[in-house]
């Protein structure tokens, strides 16, 4: 099998989603082109991330990728959840194959988009070294990253 | 419930194919080449076998080799032909952009080493046009190599009238006939082709072995040196069992193939016009007449295909995409982007592909599951919801 068992698992029963209508924060990330977008909405409470739902176009990887990194920041603190790294979402999928580490980055970077909106709602200044993402796959640089 | 439904990636080994190679693991296991009465009953089996073989083709016995498979046979045309029109001051070549990368690579190859390529575009059906090949031939063109049928998408080049402008001009014609073999009626000498590659396993012969027409008077080099088995052009001890099954195979293949096709082309345009009924924002990828019988292509817009496959693989239907993601490289199908997909709408792919050995009640499966899965994928995708948004 091509994935860990923990990563079929999340991708066939995804956790976490949908959509808030309400969200404090909402980030986007990654492009059509490159074949994966993901989608995560925050609700946050006194600083503490209370809910969390996701929308993810992509393969099995993004999809749970996604899912697991709102596992990993629901209940958490935001600055807990601003710690997040794609490698620690490959390490809670029990690993990813080379090819689809770029899916764990998209993760990192999709949290980090809806705190940093969530942010910007409050007139907070985001840390322009925690928010690097624009959007772009080549932003990142990370392994496996898509580049065109 | 368990439904194979990627036949054009590879088949099951009939029953007459596996009964045929049996006794030439254990009983007639000899070399071919051996003198004696064990290597000459092999030798017998192997040249039976070319005889059957190149009969169904229309082909003589002297004019087919036996290669490991499709992308040897696909080399070993190319780099021949190539070499020699070389010699004679020939360095141009023309082809498709939809070809198989057995025969991309190797001319991506040649034009490193000098040569100059011409890759055809194809219209959005996937189909070559006779009269692009012939605005294309020049004075210096050693090779025009045209597939049969595309591997993807199931469209079937015409490939009698391209044969037609290469022998008026002088050019040497090879196919890549690889998917059509045993499922569309091929007759080398009527279709005008100079060398033509064919691969047992994608008609329920073993893997591991195919064969190269090449037509008298068009010489062709080996790949492989070594010895004097099939006449010197490909060295090696013949693999006798592995021969008979594959001409056991067609020649199953070929007795049913009316029979065959009828029933195919039955259920794959139920499920195509199921599909394109059933489900929004979905489009039939390759000619809808000119289509191998057992060939189904869909681009789901919205979807990604590799996540697509999996759901489809967990709810026991096992196809195939041209994803990137299942391509193992950054871009989708190169076939899908030269047919005029945008990249967005290449990613959602999905190929099905059946052989004789599917039933109906698969095809109702297919057709009850395959929509269920598609909204639950696109339920979840910010895409799809972009989709929707601007439609309204």
């Amino acid at each position: 099998m091509l994935y860990s068992d923990k990563v079929m698992d999340h991708f066939m029963n995804p956790r976490n989603v949908g959509k808030i209508d309400d969200a404090d924060g909402v980030g986007e990330v990654g492009n059509a082109k490159c074949g994966d977008i993901m989608k995560v909405y925050i609700k946050v409470d006194n600083d503490i991330i209370t809910d969390v739902k996701f929308n993810t176009f992509g393969c099995a990887s993004a999809i749970a990728t996604s899912s697991i990194a709102t596992e990993m920041i629901k209940g958490k603190p935001i600055s807990e959840a601003l710690k997040l790294t794609n490698k620690a979402v490959v390490e809670a999928l029990d690993g990813l194959p080379p090819v689809k580490i770029h899916c764990s980055v998209l993760a990192e970077e999709a949290v980090k988009a809806a705190i940093a909106d969530y942010y910007k709602k409050i007139g907070k200044e985001p840390d322009p070294e925690i928010f690097s993402c624009t959007g772009c796959c080549e932003s990142c640089g990370a392994e496996g990253a898509h580049s065109h | 419930m368990l439904i194979y439904a990627d036949n054009a990636a590879t088949t099951a080994v009939s029953k007459k194919a596996l009964e045929a190679m049996l006794p030439y693991f254990t009983e007639h296991y000899g070399n071919a080449s051996s003198i004696h009465r064990v290597g000459q009953e092999a030798n017998k089996a192997l040249q039976q076998a070319r005889a059957e073989i190149a009969a169904i083709l229309g082909a003589e016995p002297k004019e087919l080799i036996f290669t490991s498979g499709g992308s040897e046979s696909d080399n070993q045309a190319i780099i021949s032909a190539a070499l020699q029109g070389a010699k004679k001051g020939k360095k141009h070549i023309i082809s498709s952009k939809i070809e198989h990368h057995a025969v991309l690579h190797v001319l991506d190859k040649l034009e490193k080493e000098g040569y100059d390529i011409t890759l055809l575009d194809v219209s959005p059906e996937g189909l070559v046009s006779p009269e692009s090949v012939e605005k294309a031939i020049r004075e210096d063109t050693a090779l025009v190599t045209i597939m049969f049928a595309n591997n993807e998408i199931g469209t079937i080049e015409p490939i009698k009238e391209i044969g037609e402008i290469c022998r008026k001009h002088g050019v040497i014609f090879h196919t890549d006939a690889v998917q059509a073999v045993g499922h569309v009626p091929i007759n080398v000498k009527e279709m005008n082709i100079d060398m033509l590659s064919f691969s047992a396993h994608k008609f329920h012969g073993p893997k591991g072995i195919g064969g190269l027409y090449v037509r008298k008077g068009i010489r062709l080099l080996p790949l492989i040196e070594g010895g004097a088995q099939e006449r010197g052009l490909r060295a090696g001890t013949e693999n006798v069992a592995a021969v008979v099954g594959m001409a056991a195979a067609l020649k199953e293949q070929v007795e049913n193939m009316e029979k065959n096709a009828e029933k195919l082309t039955k259920m794959r345009d139920r499920l195509i016009d199921s599909i394109l009924k059933e489900v929004p924002r979905v489009r039939l990828n390759g000619d809808r007449v000119k289509r191998l019988p057992g060939n189904v292509n869909f681009c789901f817009e919205g979807i990604e295909g590799e996540a697509l496959l999996l759901m489809l693989d967990n709810l026991g239907i096992c196809g195939s995409s041209g994803s990137a993601c299942t391509s193992g490289s950054l871009d989708p199908s190169h076939v899908l982007l030269a047919i005029g997909l945008p990249h967005e709408i290449a990613h959602g792919s999905l190929r099905l592909t059946f052989s004789e050995y599917n039933t109906e009640e698969e095809i109702d499966y297919i057709i009850k599951v395959i929509p269920q899965v598609v909204k639950r994928l696109r339920d979840m995708s910010p895409m799809w919801e972009r989709i929707v948004k601007e439609e309204a």
